[in-house]
């Protein structure tokens, strides 16, 4: 009989007990992804299913990808500095599409001023360039719960 | 035997049957997508809910042409399933995309990337693109795959196309899901080709050889068109190869037309009945496999003697055979 992996139980805190799915992109027009491909795979190995959706997405990519494949949580990550644009559009197609149960990260280079704005905005977690991968899958588990509480 | 049937009413058709059973498959069937995302996460986690809504959606299925696009790693599937869906659109055909990627056996967690190659207006409702994980359970991804097309086709797209990874049990049970299956290679895939060559023919019914514009692509094709003469005719089909180039978009009409003649050769020939057949057979087995393993797992888990026979086999005071044999017997009794 075939077996199912093992899976940890802090690996299904996604809604109803299924692995958390997450949605990785990388906004903006600037250069690499390594450090959304390191998260990635960091999150894979700690049991979710993530979902890369790779260079230049537009926030309107990002949301309505988030929508087809029925995201957690969505994470950006951003090096342009199109933080202040890019991120509160994301969140305003979220709101147009009464999807706010879904959890936004982002990571990257941001000022501190402006994390905060970010953060009143409804972004939940930013991470800066000195934060552990350990920070960032626990942060993860804990927002995906969140989801789970208001669905 | 012939059994009278009684008289019954006259039957409410599809759409109003499934209007009347269940708000939800009306969303789907209204083309609400969100719904339709939804549904589909319910159904990778098998609940039954899921089960329910798509016994009533099922009278709106199973017309959609389900292309498998199949191959190793890399060959540039997803970025024909792109190509192909911009061909599609452009013909004003809508259309519904499932990618497979294997789960991690370690953490069950994966990373799905096939959506990277994937350019499309995200405003167009007429494409819904979804990644899927496998989540190792073997005939399990086959039965969601199946599972989440019917609700694509459901929701009104015309045409449905899954990838997956060509190696594998699980691949191939999901690419046997397709009423078309194309198998993807490219030019100089060498040894991988030559031990493909074997089952190769039984898995696809096109044949594409992507990065023609790469030297040594002629060669690919003439040696699969070779064996494709050679191979016997499956239902009056012998394989068809095209070459194509996701990168500088050639071949892609021609792939698309082969996958068409391909498609009304299993409607009008000789195949069709067979080829319906088998896949019903197919889920249908599936399906019920499923239940009678798990309905033998309850059974054994509740039983008492379960736990002795499991020590008398580690302390080797049984041998694992004879155990299996009482086991079994025991689980006739009571099922
Ligand atoms: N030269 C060339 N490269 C191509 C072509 N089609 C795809 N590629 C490249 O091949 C690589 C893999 O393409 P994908 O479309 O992701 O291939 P895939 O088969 O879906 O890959 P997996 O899903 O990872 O197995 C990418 O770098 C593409 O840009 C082509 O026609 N010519
Ligand atoms: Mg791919």
């Amino acid at each position: 009989m075939a077996k199912s992996p093992p899976q940890t139980e802090a690996s299904k805190q996604g809604k109803g007990g299924r692995p958390i799915r997450v949605l990785i992109a990388k906004p903006g027009l600037d250069g690499h992804d390594r450090g959304a491909k390191v998260v990635a795979r960091a999150l894979r190995d700690a049991g979710m299913e993530v979902i890369y959706a790779g260079l230049r997405q537009t926030p309107e990519d990002i949301v309505a990808a988030a929508m087809e494949e029925d995201v957690d949580l969505i994470g950006l990550s951003i090096l342009s500095g199109a933080h202040n644009v890019l991120i509160p559009r994301v969140l305003e197609l979220l709101k147009e599409r009464k999807a706010t149960d879904v959890q936004v990260f982002a990571g990257g280079i941001i000022p501190d001023e402006d994390a905060a704005k970010l953060r009143k905005l409804g972004v939940r977690a930013i991470f800066g360039p000195g934060a552990t991968l350990a920070t960032i899958i626990e942060t993860a588990r804990s927002l995906a719960a969140k989801r789970v509480a208001r669905a | 035997m012939k059994a009278r049937l009684p008289a019954v009413a006259p039957r409410p058709s599809p759409r109003e049957r499934a209007t009347k059973t269940s708000p939800v498959a009306k969303r789907v069937l209204d083309g609400d997508m969100r719904a339709l995302a939804r549904l589909i996460s319910d159904v990778e986690e098998g609940r039954p809910e899921a089960r329910e809504v798509l016994r009533t959606l099922y009278p709106h299925t199973g017309n959609a042409p389900i292309v498998g696009i199949s191959g190793p790693l890399g060959v540039g599937k997803s970025s024909l399933i792109n190509q192909l869906l911009q061909h599609l659109r452009g013909k004003g055909k809508t259309v519904g995309v499932i990618a497979v990627d294997p789960s991690s056996p370690f953490s069950g967690g994966a990373v799905l990337g096939d959506r990277i190659r994937i350019e499309r207006d995200p405003d167009d409702t007429g494409v819904f693109f979804r990644s899927m994980a496998s989540r190792g359970h073997a005939g399990g991804v086959a039965q969601s795959t199946r599972d989440a097309l019917r609700l694509l086709e459901a929701f009104g797209m015309d045409v449905l196309l899954v990838e997956t990874v060509g190696s594998g049990q699980v691949d191939v049970e999901i690419h046997d899901i397709a009423t078309t299956r194309v198998v993807v290679v490219v030019p100089h895939l060498g040894d991988e080709v030559q031990t493909l060559k074997a089952g190769l023919f039984e898995i696809a019914d096109v044949f594409v050889v992507n990065k023609s514009e790469l030297p040594g692509s002629e060669r690919a094709v003439k040696d699969l068109q070779e064996l494709a003469y050679l191979s016997v005719p499956r239902d009056g089909w012998t394989p068809r190869v095209v070459p194509t180039s996701a990168a500088q978009r050639t071949g892609i009409s021609e792939l698309w037309q082969a996958v068409e003649d391909h498609e009304s050769a299993m409607r009008n020939g000789p195949g069709a009945e067979a080829g319906r057949k088998a896949r019903a057979e197919q889920e249908l087995r599936e399906l019920l496999r499923e239940r009678i393993e798990r309905l033998a797992e309850e059974e054994l888990g509740k039983e008492a003697s379960w736990k002795t026979l499991l020590q008398e086999v580690v302390a080797k005071e049984t041998d694992p055979y004879s155990a299996a044999d009482r086991a079994f017997q025991e689980l006739k009794r009571r099922i």
